[in-house]
C-alpha cells in the first residue's frame, strides 16, 4: 500500500529509465485517474500524437493484484485516430505483471533510434535492439520475446505490435499476452512511432499486505460472490458470444456493414455454435477466477496426405461480430481466421472488420475497385477478407494505408463517407438504437464500455431525450471509479460502491474509501477536461447517414431524436469540464 | 497424511489464484512467487499450463542437503519449514529435481507445505489433498475419479 504513486519513466530516446514518486493518490486513486494525471504532467497537449516525447501511459489501480478481477490495465496516449488524448484497456497479465514489479505505472517517452524492446522489473531495466524483429507478426514475435527474455516464464506480461503498429496505422493495436489487447484507437502506432516493438513486464517481487485478518475475510467473501452471482457462468459458459443470438432477434446486431440489423444465418456464428464446435479450452486474466477468455481452434488441411496446421485465436462478441455478420460471413471456423489474420498484423478486429465492411459496400458501389483493395472483396468471401486483412495491416498501398488512418479518412478520399459505420470510431457491434449511436459517438473513448447504453436500450424502447443524457452523465461516474481501481468491468455487479470502500479501507486508504463519490466524479471531470485539452469537440462529430436509416427492435431510428440526444449530450459534456 | 496433487491441471485457465491465496494465507504477503504452488505456462499461453509445487518425496533430498533442520521430514511426504532456523544457503532450492522450492530476494525459501488452502480457491477443482497412506507413494493413492 502506497500513499502515493510509484512510477517508472523510460526515456527511449537516452535508453535511461527513472522511478518516479508522485503524489496525488487520494484526488485520482489510480488507473484512468493516474493516467490522466500523468498525461497532463508529461503529455504535450498541443504537440501531434507522434512527437517523441508524447508518453505513452500504462496505469494500474490501488486495488489491483490484492482482490479478484482487479486485473485490468489502463493504457492512455494521444490517439492517431483523432490525436487527442485516450484511454484503452487490456488485462492478461499486465495488471498483475505491474504489481508485482513494485510500480503503479510505466510511463515511455522518447523515440528510439532504431526498432527496440524494453524488458522491466522490480530489479530490472534493459533496452535491447530489436531490428530483427521490426517486420514481424504478432504471434511469432511473442515466440521469439519468450526466447530472448527467459526470466519470469509465466509471471510476466508481454506486450507487442505487428506489421499495423510498424506502420503506425491508427487501427494498430497492442497485444498483451497473445489474447488480449489494448485494442482500439491506435496504441499500436505510438509504439510504432517510438521504435518499440515489445515491452516485457516482469512481475518479480512481493507486496505487503495487512496482518489482520480481516483483509484475507474480505478477499474470501469477495471471492464467493463472484463465484457465486452467476457471474462464472455467464462470462465463462458460453461469454460475451452469447449476445450474438440475443441481439440479432432484438433486430440489434450489424449485418454486412449494417444494410441489416438481423440475418437467419447468425445461428452459424453464435455462442452457443461457437462452444460446440470450435472451443478449444477457457483461460483467464491473471488474479480473475472467471475465465472469460474464450481460446477457439482452426485446423486447416495445408497439403495432401492429412498434412494439418491448427491455429488458437480467442473470440468475444465483438470480435465475431466484427469479422463475421458485418462481413457477411456466417461460419465460425470462417470468422475465426479472419480474426487470426488482423491478430497477426496487430490489427484491432472490431476497427479492422468495420473498415472492411464499408469497403467492401464501396466496392459493390463502384467507388473503388480490385486497384484499391487489390482482391475483389463481396460479403461472404472469407478468403478474400484474410487477405485484405494482410492488405491493411502492412499498408500494402496507398488505399489500404488510408483505411488503417480509419474508415472516414478512406471515405473522404473515395466517397462513401453516408454509409461509413463510424461513431467516434469504427463502431462497437449495437445496432440498438439512437442511445447507443450517441454514446459510442460522444463517449471518452468511444466504446460500448463508457456507459451502460447499449445494454439499457436493448431493454428500454423510451425516448426520454433529458433522462437518457442523465443516464449517459451519471452512468459514466461509477465506471471510472471501477477504471481506476482498476477492475474488470465484468465486475460491475460485484463491486458496488460499498463493496469497493471496503476493500480500499482494510488496505489503508481511508480517504480515499472515505470519499468515492466526490473522487469519482473528479476524476471524470479531469478525464474529459485532459480530452477537451487536446481538441476534442463533441460538436465537430458527426454521425453517418447509415445510422439514421437502422430499424432495431424499438423501430426506425427516429432522426430528430437521435441529433438531438447527441447535441444535448455534447452540451452537458461541455458544460461538465467549465465545471470549477 | 495429506499431500497436494494437482490432479485434473489441464483444466488450469491460468488465473493464479491458487499461488495468491497460498502467499496470501500461508506466506502473509501478495505474489506470485513467494508461494508454494506456482503457474507457469510453458512456450506461451498457447500451450497450457503446468503447476510447480512440492511433489511430497520421502525422503526429500531438500531435507538431506538442510544444515541447520530448518527442512525436516513430513510424515506421508514433503517437508515441515523452520522459518527461524533457515539461514538462507539456498540448497533446498538446488536439491529439489522440480524446481518447487522458491528462493526471494532475501533467499528465503518458499515451498508448499501441504495445508491444502489453496484447494478450495481454485475454480475448476484442479487441486485436492490426497490420503497417501503409509508406505505408499503418492501416485499409487489416487482415486480412479482423481486420475485424468
Amino acid at each position: 500500500m502506497r500513499d502515493h504513486f510509484r512510477i517508472m519513466k523510460v526515456d527511449l530516446s537516452r535508453g535511461k529509465a527513472e522511478i518516479q514518486r508522485l503524489d496525488g493518490r487520494d484526488d485520482v486513486a489510480g488507473g484512468s485517474g493516474l493516467a490522466a494525471l500523468i498525461f497532463g504532467k508529461y503529455g504535450l497537449a498541443d504537440r501531434p500524437w507522434d512527437h517523441p516525447e508524447q508518453p505513452l501511459i500504462f496505469a494500474i489501480g490501488p486495488l489491483t493484484g490484492y482482490f479478484p478481477l482487479m486485473s485490468k490495465t489502463v493504457c492512455a496516449f494521444k490517439s492517431p485516430y483523432h490525436d487527442q488524448y485516450t484511454e484503452s484497456h487490456a488485462g492478461g497479465r499486465s495488471a498483475l505483471s505491474l504489481a508485482f514489479a513494485g510500480l503503479d505505472a510505466l510511463v515511455i517517452t522518447g523515440r528510439s533510434a532504431g526498432p527496440c524492446c524494453v524488458a522491466i522489473g522490480s530489479r530490472k531495466f534493459e533496452l535491447q535492439p530489436a531490428g530483427f524483429l521490426w517486420g514481424m507478426d504478432v504471434l511469432r514475435a511473442g515466440k521469439v520475446l519468450r526466447s530472448m527474455f527467459k526470466a519470469s516464464s509465466g509471471h510476466r506480461s508481454i506486450l507487442r505490435i505487428g506489421q499495423a503498429g510498424e506502420n503506425r496505422l491508427a487501427m494498430a493495436g497492442i497485444n498483451a499476452d497473445t489474447y488480449r489487447h489494448f485494442g482500439r484507437l491506435g496504441g499500436g502506432a505510438v509504439m510504432g512511432a517510438k521504435n518499440l516493438k515489445a515491452i516485457v513486464i516482469n512481475g518479480d517481487s512481493t507486496l505487503d499486505h495487512p496482518a489482520s485478518r480481516e483483509y484475507a475475510d474480505l478477499y474470501k467473501k469477495v471471492f464467493e460472490q463472484v463465484i457465486d452471482t452467476g457471474m462464472m457462468k455467464k462470462y465463462h459458459d458460453l461469454g460475451t458470444p452469447a449476445n450474438i443470438m440475443s441481439l440479432n432477434s432484438l433486430e440489434s446486431l450489424p449485418w454486412r456493414n449494417l444494410q441489416a440489423s438481423s440475418d437467419p444465418e447468425a445461428e452459424a456464428i453464435s455462442g452457443e455454435r461457437f462452444a460446440r464446435d470450435a472451443l478449444l479450452r477457457n483461460i483467464a486474466c491473471a488474479g480473475c477466477p472467471v475465465g472469460c477468455i474464450h481460446v477457439g481452434f482452426v485446423r486447416e488441411k495445408f497439403m495432401e496426405d492429412n498434412r494439418y496446421m491448427y491455429k488458437q485465436v480467442a473470440y468475444d462478441y465483438e470480435p465475431i461480430f466484427a469479422a463475421g455478420s458485418m462481413l457477411g460471413v456466417a461460419n465460425c471456423f470462417s470468422v475465426l481466421n479472419i480474426m487470426d489474420a488482423m491478430e497477426r498484423v496487430g490489427l484491432d478486429v472490431i476497427s479492422a472488420g468495420v473498415a472492411l465492411a464499408w469497403a467492401t459496400e464501396a466496392t459493390e458501389r463502384g467507388l473503388i475497385g480490385a486497384k484499391e483493395t487489390l482482391i475483389p472483396l463481396g460479403f461472404g468471401n472469407a478468403e478474400a477478407y484474410k487477405k485484405a486483412a494482410y492488405y491493411l495491416g502492412t499498408a500494402a498501398n496507398d488505399f489500404y494505408r488510408l483505411l488503417g488512418q480509419g474508415t472516414l479518412k478512406a471515405a473522404d478520399r473515395y466517397g462513401g463517407g453516408e454509409f461509413a459505420c463510424v461513431l467516434g470510431q469504427e463502431m462497437a457491434g449495437y445496432a440498438t438504437g439512437e442511445l447507443f449511436f450517441a454514446a459510442q459517438s460522444l463517449g471518452f473513448r468511444h466504446s460500448h464500455l463508457d456507459s451502460g447504453a447499449y445494454s439499457y436500450e436493448q431493454k428500454h424502447a423510451e425516448r426520454d431525450l433529458e433522462k437518457m443524457v442523465d443516464f449517459l452523465m451519471e452512468d459514466e461516474v461509477p465506471r471510472t471509479f471501477l477504471t481506476s481501481m482498476v477492475a474488470c468491468l465484468f465486475a460491475r455487479g460485484v463491486y458496488r460502491p460499498e463493496v469497493l470502500s471496503e476493500c480500499l479501507d482494510v488496505l489503508g486508504y481511508k480517504e480515499l474509501s472515505g470519499n468515492m463519490a466526490e473522487t469519482s466524479s473528479y476524476i471524470r471531470r479531469l478525464r474529459w477536461k485532459t480530452r477537451f485539452s487536446t481538441g476534442f469537440d463533441p460538436d465537430s462529430i458527426t454521425i453517418p447517414k447509415r445510422f439514421y436509416k437502422v430499424r432495431s427492435w424499438k423501430g426506425p431510428v427516429d432522426p430528430e431524436y437521435l441529433k438531438a440526444l447527441k447535441a444535448r449530450y455534447a452540451e452537458r459534456l461541455k458544460a461538465l469540464v467549465q465545471e470549477s | 497424511m495429506k499431500v497436494l496433487v494437482a490432479t485434473k491441471i489441464e483444466r488450469c485457465i491460468g488465473c493464479h489464484i491458487c499461488s495468491l491465496a497460498c502467499s496470501r494465507l500461508v506466506h502473509k504477503n501478495t505474489s506470485w512467487d513467494n508461494s508454494g504452488i506456482r503457474i507457469h505456462s510453458s512456450g506461451g499461453l498457447s500451450t497450457g499450463f503446468q503447476a510447480v509445487y512440492c511433489l511430497a518425496c520421502d525422503p526429500a533430498p531438500c531435507v538431506e542437503v538442510c544444515p541447520t533442520g530448518a527442512f525436516s521430514q513430513r510424515k506421508g511426504g514433503g517437508v515441515k519449514v523452520k522459518r527461524d532456523a533457515c539461514i538462507r544457503c539456498g540448497n533446498c532450492a538446488e536439491a529439489c529435481p522440480v524446481n518447487a522450492v522458491f528462493l526471494d530476494v532475501s533467499g528465503m525459501p518458499h515451498v508448499c507445505i501441504h495445508c491444502g488452502r489453496c484447494v478450495r480457491f481454485c475454480p475448476h477443482d484442479c487441486l485436492e489433498l490426497v490420503e497417501v497412506p503409509p508406505g505408499k507413494g503418492v501416485s499409487e493413492s489416487l482415486s480412479r475419479e482423481a486420475l485424468p
